[in-house]
């Protein structure tokens, strides 16, 4: 079952979305008839305005929902026809960085990316050597013995991206990364995330960011009242701030 | 809240290891009591000495009867006042006269016979009652099926309550961790990874109970047939080592059963992994 995950599908369109909708309880569409593709190694931006259904989309990557309607492919595979002991392992293949960061407040730097691989049963060695190199890529190794309130927003959002890339997934998916952050510390935790790009990795970020979005001409994928409206190579935000 | 969960299975458990050996106790009793060849016949308060000794000739004279001993009231007062310590307080009490009747000690060849014999005996003149073993065996018998009713109903609403608890401790510890949890759902950890140390705490926590109320039973008990033995001395009690290990061990095991169950139904409805 993950011997699939480790080989074949990686290479090609990573990411399908097949004519996915997704309907709550009370008959509020959330996403109408999404179709997408997204490709191994690229950066995209998933913007809207709020209530447009990028959570939604970001939620159903990690199979956290499954669609009402639609088919999702990832690596080739269909993940709503996944059995649920096969979620985990999904997800390990898959980095989720949130707005608010959800690290654990009552563990260190170091025991939070830890964390992600004492989940995973690696060995207590590997999990040393890849903690220290992951927190080295994100710029926090000073920082490891520190505990998540004694971290700036920014410290506490690369600690995060730490975890989620740690165990080496072939997406990354950030949701609204810079909500609560300010604009020169976004601009960092940009720039870390088009670093990890640049490494394979691909990055889907759902962002209300516009001038970021504007500045870096990448992918736009652009939702409103849960229907793609847009879908640019080298796009823009397109909305009022 | 967990101190509370080990204590309702302790309890639990100590009340459904006392009711085993008692159950265990009345049973030999009761078997002891069956292979009694005695019949004891209480004649009534004010048959003369003279009746007394002819009842026992007749007795005697029945087909199946071993032997026949009379016991006059006299000697009957003599040993009360031995088991309780005060002759002369008691023949004051009454007024100078004794109060206990004449009594023949009836010796059967057969138990098969006792019955038999047993009701011959009854319908003589001057009989007050006739006890023998089976008969005390019988009420015996079915104190003893009262008592597993009760018992089990009981010890059922017991392990309920237990249960219940044990879950709700679960529940609260993973309420109090639920930010790990889905973290590391996230991460891609497996339902059993996130499912064992609830498992766990709940095993603990059984055990706990159950070793509680394995080692109050065995002190308990002891203590208590202790005190049997010093004043009824005659009764047969269990104190065989390997039934009394059995139990406890039976305890513990049902201890941990308690828990994990507890935990396994708690995990199954409050944590959505």
């Amino acid at each position: 079952m993950f011997l699939f995950w480790s080989y074949r599908g990686w290479g090609r369109g990573l990411i399908q979305f097949f004519n996915v909708t997704k309907i709550y309880k009370g008959d509020i569409y959330a996403l109408k008839d999404v179709t997408v593709k997204i490709d191994k190694g690229e950066f995209v931006f998933l913007v809207g305005p709020s209530g447009a259904g990028k959570t939604t989309f970001i939620r159903l990557l990690f199979r956290e929902e499954l669609p009402t309607k639609g088919q999702i492919l990832i690596a080739g595979r269909s993940i709503t026809r996944l059995r649920p002991k096969e979620i985990p392992f999904l997800r390990r293949n898959i980095g989720v960085v949130f707005q608010d960061f959800r690290l654990l407040p009552d563990r260190t730097v170091y025991e939070n990316v830890a964390f992600a691989l004492q989940v995973l049963e690696v060995p207590p060695k590997e999990i040393k050597a890849r903690v220290e190199e992951v927190l080295a890529q994100v710029g926090l190794s000073g920082r490891a013995h520190l505990f998540p309130h004694q971290l700036s927003g920014g410290e506490q959002q690369r600690t995060a991206i730490a975890r989620a890339i740690v165990n080496k997934p072939r997406i990354l998916v950030a949701d609204e990364p810079t909500g609560n952050l300010d604009p020169v510390t976004s601009r960092e935790i940009i720039s870390l995330l088009l670093d990890i790009n640049r490494l394979g990795t691909t990055v889907i970020m759902a962002t209300h960011a516009w001038d970021i979005v504007n500045s870096l001409k990448k992918r736009v994928i652009a939702l409103d009242k849960g229907r793609l409206v847009r879908d640019d190579k080298e796009g823009v935000y397109g909305y009022e701030a | 809240m967990s101190v509370a969960a080990s204590t309702s299975v302790a309890v639990t458990l100590f009340i459904l290891g006392a009711f085993i050996l008692l159950v265990l106790n009345i049973n030999l009793i009761a078997l002891a009591l069956q292979s009694n060849l005695e019949i004891a016949v209480f004649l009534r308060v004010d048959t003369p000495r003279s009746q007394a000794l002819a009842l026992k000739q007749q007795i005697e004279s029945l087909p199946k009867v071993k032997e026949v001993e009379l016991i006059p009231k006299e000697q009957g007062l003599k040993i009360l006042a031995q088991q309780l310590g005060d002759e002369e307080g008691l023949l004051e009490a009454t007024g100078g006269v004794n109060p206990l009747p004449d009594y023949l000690r009836v010796k059967v060849e057969d138990p098969a016979w006792i019955g038999e014999v047993a009701a011959a005996i009854q319908n003589l003149p001057a009989v007050e009652k006739v006890n023998y073993g089976q008969a005390v065996v019988e009420k015996l018998l079915a104190i003893l099926r009262w008592v597993r009713y009760l018992g089990v109903g009981i010890i059922g609403m017991l392990v309920v309550a237990s249960l219940m608890l044990l879950m709700i401790t679960i529940r609260l510890a993973v309420y109090a961790r639920r930010r790990e949890i889905n973290i590391m759902k996230y991460v891609g950890a497996t339902d059993w990874f996130v499912r064992w140390p609830f498992l766990l705490e709940g095993l603990f926590i059984g055990l706990l109970g159950g070793g509680i109320a394995a080692g109050a039973l065995l002190w308990g008990y002891t203590a208590l047939t202790y005190k049997i033995k010093l004043s009824l001395f005659f009764l047969p009690l269990i104190e065989d080592k390997t039934v009394l290990k059995f139990t406890a061990l039976g305890l513990v095991g049902g201890g941990a059963f308690v828990g994990a169950a507890g935990s396994l139904l708690a995990i199954h409805r409050f944590l959505k992994v």
